[in-house]
């Protein structure tokens, strides 16, 4: 067999192709946030950070295309996965249902799933697109001038004085509405929900996980994930609280 | 599992599922099963349900059973849902009356899996393990080939930890138990069983590909790593075993799609 | 009347096996897949052959009433398997394998293949740990070894306190192996109800799919009985539920002789019997006999008393006072009747009288609670299961119960019954352990018979026979044998009764155990043999057998193997009253020294006694086959 064969047909094969994505994934989402946290610092931060992503030009799509071919191959594993598990149960379900010690975020990753699925649909259209609350999307605000130079590893990647897209005032006003945020909060909790189970799961698919060290692991585990939700709280919820605002109201007021 | 050894008898309702014959509709009965010792055996209960349902002249509950103290994988009741009923690391002929108290209603099920029909009541046919082993589950060794036992020396660690996965008895209750119906532990434990003695190693990547892939056509679910097999297992064998199988056919399947093999087609000398 | 010819070689003990090996006919390769071999029954003994046949060549088929060859019962062994590997370098070789052997089966076991025996149990050895068998290990890598009964060197080979499970698993793995690559066709779930007999040699089985219940015919060149011993006539016992006599007791009714069926080994150290509705005994291992030390309170009134609060000086360790040499240590005959005799002096333990302390006290003081686990750390957890006690806390009560039939058809050298074609291996043959078998030697029989012996000696019979020449299952001898197990089947599901088949076989178990078990008398004997029939009378009269031939029926599987059981009560009894002495596990109450140990009677008993059917309600022949001690002199044999 080749190794497509192995991998894409296989149930262990699958069962790595959902942990290798999973963890390209989870990658990417810690990257993300570490990215958006820049939001609790000066404005050009986020906002200079978000034009060096766009200066990347092929290479961002480069990335694009690969998170997406992570996301399609993740949910296409579990979808066959998930209806070959249906299948193997057989015709007639136990009638007194039963769990030994299976963790409830083991059991509830397909739902966690779709919660995650309809929120990066949204998260997009929201942030990326402008489909959704399209009046305070980022190309339709003032542009914001850089007040200094944004440096990576050192490097000055966005000068001072340019022009640019208005992420930061974009992100407060798409939070100062409650539902936008509440829903945001919802879903980056299950989001570290289905990662309790993903982080700790990826491990033993891809067999490195043993007795000696699965305390330790499922600890880190618990950690990341609440630290990953304190941290994707943080944004949100600053807004809601009022301590970040969109730049055109905090001149307003000042 | 053994709740304080008290000696006062207790009464339950089995409700048990009764199903005539392969692709027939089943359905549970409810019996009632009074003044049992708390030290009578889950399975000598239903002996003696057995033998009032045929003093009765009505057909008696078919379960599997033999040898009756734990080694033999033959019982296989799911009891409240659990495999092999209550108590850690025993099987259902492990099970004990004083594990239940007086008035419950005690769910007898057959073990619920695709690939393991129901043949009646509560025994089904596992026989999917048998062609699971059949397409590696060994060492070849012919009788009469073998090399003095103490010429390879085995690690006592590696010793101790094939024979950890080699306690498996086969009974199915990982498969049961599995939300999914996967038969990754039974494999695992096989797999490296066989694949930690250095008389294994040469077998070692064809054996894993191919159970793997055998456990897979017969229609057995996939691991999504709850771990609720380990802790159905009455050898109690560890979830470890399933990492070190993912490591063992990821490591194999790499083997076999990039090594260089032999071009020859074979043919002996002379 | 049926020719006994044991076919033993002649020569030097020790150049017997290997010149025999020489001597007989060999299949050559071309025609072996001509040949169809049967094998019934799957446990050591049945699947070694099997695929060891199957990787010669040969045609196989295998037969198991399991729902997997996995499940025989010589997986329940325990303790571990005996080989002359002297690797401890204690002073074992193949004779004083050969020689314990022989002594423990007191002098009643055939010299030549007990050597045979000892001489191909270093290849068993090698040949599992081949398999990849996880036997115990030594820091080193090399293989570890512990001691057993009636042995004064470490020659066990143990895999933890599951030796059999993983004996039998690598067995299982090369009969899985072997019908994976095509060579073997497996029947599982398919129990042999008659052989077929045609021309006088055995061609063929008849067996009922326990599935379907479909009745098939099954024509070969030569069939292999592996069905194990079946000690279950006793009800209780530490057999498996399954386990049964139906193999060999329907080739016996066929023309096979059955020898020495009263020789039953009862083991001294099982978990004793709680209430009525017990099902089975378990046996906790001998190995347990290393580090236990067995007592009973020395006065009667201790009996029921807390263990703990009874003094040092109140115990009566029983066996090390009787056998200060081997003390715990001694054979399962001796040490079972010894317990015995202490409860029937009124010393047992417990309410029922019937046990006796295993105290590991001194074993805990020595090694540590945690090293007791880890040698016996399983065990325990049984015998908490089952009793809800912590032998690390309290001794553990024990009391001997049927572990192991020595007798079973009759066979020569080659294994072969008296019936040509038809052979028998492992616990289901009486061959190689006499009167009494040590411990951790079944399951180097089995493995013998199967991976070493079988696999030469059927060649010697299959050169006999044509290629090709098998007969067609369509013959009208296995039309008879079909519309026999019809006959039968029906003749259960006819009956209307209202007792079900487990009634039976609860006071049949009775019967045996009270007159045919560790001790028998001519008057208990004469009672059985009025009993039995009478029993079997009012089975056939009054049995209820709900459901019907043609789906899965655990109750026509458990009817037909109790009706057999009914028989072979009889026989056992009959067996046990015309063999006037006492040797091994058979003990006549009136031939034992004023010690209470065995009297043999060698001018007399010398012998095996192979029964012979005769037909229905006749009285079985008694054929003899006198053993001939060329190179051990028979002994008083002595443990003291």
């Amino acid at each position: 067999m080749n190794p497509v064969g192995f991998f894409f047909r296989s149930s262990i094969g699958r069962k790595i192709l959902m942990a290798v994505t999973g963890a390209i994934l989870i990658g990417f989402v810690v990257g993300h946030l570490v990215g958006n946290l820049q939001i609790f610092s000066h404005p050009d931060k986020i906002n200079g950070y978000a034009q060096f992503l766009h200066q990347l030009g092929p290479l961002l799509w480069v990335a694009r295309i690969g998170l997406l071919v992570a996301v399609v191959i993740h949910i296409w594993a579990a979808t066959v996965l998930t209806l070959e598990n249906r299948r193997a149960r057989g015709p007639v379900p136990y009638g007194f249902k039963h769990t030994i010690r299976a963790t409830l975020a083991s059991r509830t990753m397909r739902l966690t799933g779709y919660v995650v699925l309809a929120f990066i649909v949204y998260h997009l259209a929201h942030f990326t697109l402008g489909a959704a609350q399209s009046g305070t999307f980022k190309a339709n605000l003032p542009k914001y001038t850089m007040a200094q130079d944004y440096a990576v590893a050192g490097f000055p990647v966005v000068k001072a004085g340019t022009q640019v897209d208005d992420v930061y005032s974009m992100v407060a006003h798409g939070f100062q509405s409650p539902a936008v945020a509440i829903f945001y909060i919802v879903a980056v909790g299950l989001l570290s929900f289905h990662l309790l189970h993903g982080f700790d799961s990826l491990f033993q698919t891809l067999g490195w996980r043993t007795h000696r060290w699965a305390g330790a692991l499922r600890a880190a585990a618990v950690a990341f994930c609440l630290a990953y939700f304190a941290g994707n709280l943080a944004i949100p919820g600053a807004v809601l609280a009022g301590k970040v605002k969109p730049r055109a109201v905090a001149a307003a007021t000042r | 599992m053994v709740a304080a050894n008290s000696t006062a008898p207790l009464s339950i309702t089995l409700r048990v599922w009764r199903q005539a014959g392969p692709n027939q509709p089943g359905q549970f009965v409810d019996y009632q099963s009074k003044d049992l010792s708390p030290n009578m055996s889950f399975l000598e209960m239903l002996d003696v349900v057995n033998d009032q349902l045929t003093a009765k002249g009505e057909e008696p509950i078919a379960f599997a059973h033999d040898c009756r103290e734990g080694i033999c994988g033959t019982c296989s009741c799911t009891i409240n849902g659990k495999p092999h009923g209550p108590g850690k690391g025993v099987a259902t002929c492990q099970v004990y009356m004083r594990s239940f108290r007086d008035g419950d209603v005690v769910t007898v099920e057959p073990f619920r899996a695709a690939a393991f029909p129901v043949i009646k009541d509560l025994i089904t046919d596992r026989s999917a393990f048998d062609k699971i082993q059949q397409a590696g589950g060994y060492i070849t060794a012919r009788a009469g080939s073998a090399p003095d036992a103490n010429a390879i020396p085995v690690p006592k660690p590696d010793a101790d930890l094939a024979m950890d996965a080699a306690t498996c008895i086969g009974c199915g209750a990982c498969v049961a138990a599995c939300k999914n119906a996967s038969a990754m532990l039974f494999v695992a434990a096989k797999v490296s069983h066989l694949g930690l003695v250095p008389q294994g190693q040469a077998e070692r990547d064809k054996r894993v590909l191919a159970m793997v892939s055998t456990m897979d056509e017969l229609g057995f679910g996939n691991c999504t790593n709850q771990y609720e097999c380990s802790a159905a297992c009455p050898k109690l064998i560890s979830h470890d075993f399933i990492a070190r199988l993912n490591r063992d056919y990821f490591n194999a399947s790499l083997r076999a799609s990039f090594q260089p093999e032999s071009q020859s087609t074979g043919g002996g000398a002379g | 009347m049926a020719t006994l010819d044991s076919k033993v070689p002649a020569g030097p003990l020790a150049d017997k096996w290997r010149k025999h090996k020489a001597d007989i006919k060999l299949v050559n390769p071309a025609n072996k897949r001509k040949y169809e071999v049967i094998v019934v029954g799957a446990g050591l003994a049945g699947s070694s052959a099997a695929s060891s046949l199957a990787d010669m060549g040969y045609k196989v088929k295998n037969f198991v009433f399991h729902d997997s060859p996995r499940r025989a019962h010589s997986i329940a062994a325990q303790g571990g398997i005996n080989a002359a590997k002297n690797y401890q370098n204690d002073g074992d070789s193949v004779y004083r394998l050969f020689y314990d052997t022989i002594k423990g089966g007191d002098y009643r076991a055939r010299e030549a293949n007990v050597h045979r025996l000892a001489e191909v149990s270093v290849n068993i050895i090698d040949q599992c740990a081949a398999q990849g068998v996880p036997f115990a290990r030594e820091y080193g890598g090399l293989l570890a070894n512990r001691s057993f009964g009636g042995a004064q060197v470490s020659r066990t080979f143990y895999a933890r306190g599951q030796t059999g499970q993983q004996l039998l698993l690598g067995a299982y793995s090369a009969l899985m192996r072997t019908v994976g690559q095509g060579l073997v066709e497996l029947h599982t779930q398919s129990e042999m109800l008659d052989l077929v007999i045609v021309g006088g040699q055995a061609k063929g089985i008849v067996v009922r799919n326990l599935v379907t219940g479909a009745i098939e015919r099954h024509a070969a060149d030569a069939v292999v009985l592996a069905t194990g011993g079946y000690g279950n006539v006793f009800n209780l016992s530490t057999y498996a539920r399954g386990s049964n006599t139906t193999a060999i007791w329907r080739a016996y009714k066929r023309g096979a002789c059955f020898a020495n069926p009263c020789y039953t080994q009862i083991h001294p150290t099982c978990i004793p019997v709680s209430g009525d509705y017990q099902s089975k005994l378990t046996l906790m291992s001998e190995s347990l006999r290393n580090d236990g030390r067995i007592w009973v309170p020395k006065k009667k009134e201790d009996r029921l008393k807390n263990p703990a609060e009874i003094a040092e000086e109140d115990r009566d360790y029983f066996l090390e006072r009787m056998y200060p040499s081997f003390g715990n240590l001694c054979p399962r005959d001796i040490a079972s009747r010894a317990a015995k005799r202490v409860c029937d002096e009124g010393r047992g333990a417990g309410t029922s009288g019937l046990g006796v302390y295993l105290d590991f006290s001194d074993a805990i003081r020595r090694l540590g609670e945690n090293g007791v686990r880890e040698r016996y750390g399983n065990l325990f957890d049984i015998y908490h299961e089952i009793t809800a006690e912590s032998a690390y806390k309290t001794p553990m009560r024990i009391f001997p119960a049927v572990h192991y039939t020595m007798g079973g058809l009759w066979v020569d050298y080659n294994l072969m019954s008296n019936v040509p074609g038809l052979f028998v291996l492992g616990e289901a043959n009486f061959s190689d352990h006499g009167a009494n078998r040590l411990g951790a030697s079944a399951l180097m029989q089995g493995l013998a018979d199967g991976y070493f012996v079988i696999p030469y000696t059927i060649g010697d019979y299959l050169a006999t026979q044509k290629p090709g020449s098998r007969p067609s299952a369509d013959g009208a001898e296995f039309k008879g044998a079909e519309e026999n197990v019809r006959a039968m089947t029906k003749r259960f599901l006819d009956s209307k009764g209202k007792q079900p088949v487990s009634h039976f076989h609860k006071r049949l178990g009775k019967i045996m155990w009270e007159f045919c078990g560790m001790a028998r008398t001519k008057d208990g004997l004469e009672k059985a043999l009025q009993q039995i029939p009478a029993l079997r009378e009012e089975f056939w009269a009054s049995v209820c057998v709900p459901g019907s031939a043609e789906t899965m029926n655990q109750s026509l599987e458990q009817a037909g193997r109790v009706a057999d059981f009914l028989e072979l009560g009889e026989l056992m009894c009959r067996d046990a009253l015309t063999r006037e002495e006492s040797c091994g596990g058979h003990f006549r109450e009136e031939h034992q020294y004023p010690d209470g140990e065995c009297k043999r009677d060698d001018e007399k008993f010398a012998h095996a006694a192979a029964w012979e059917y005769q037909g229905a309600g006749k009285t079985p022949l008694r054929n003899v086959e006198p053993l001939n001690y060329e190179f051990v002199k028979m002994s008083v044999r002595n443990y003291k």
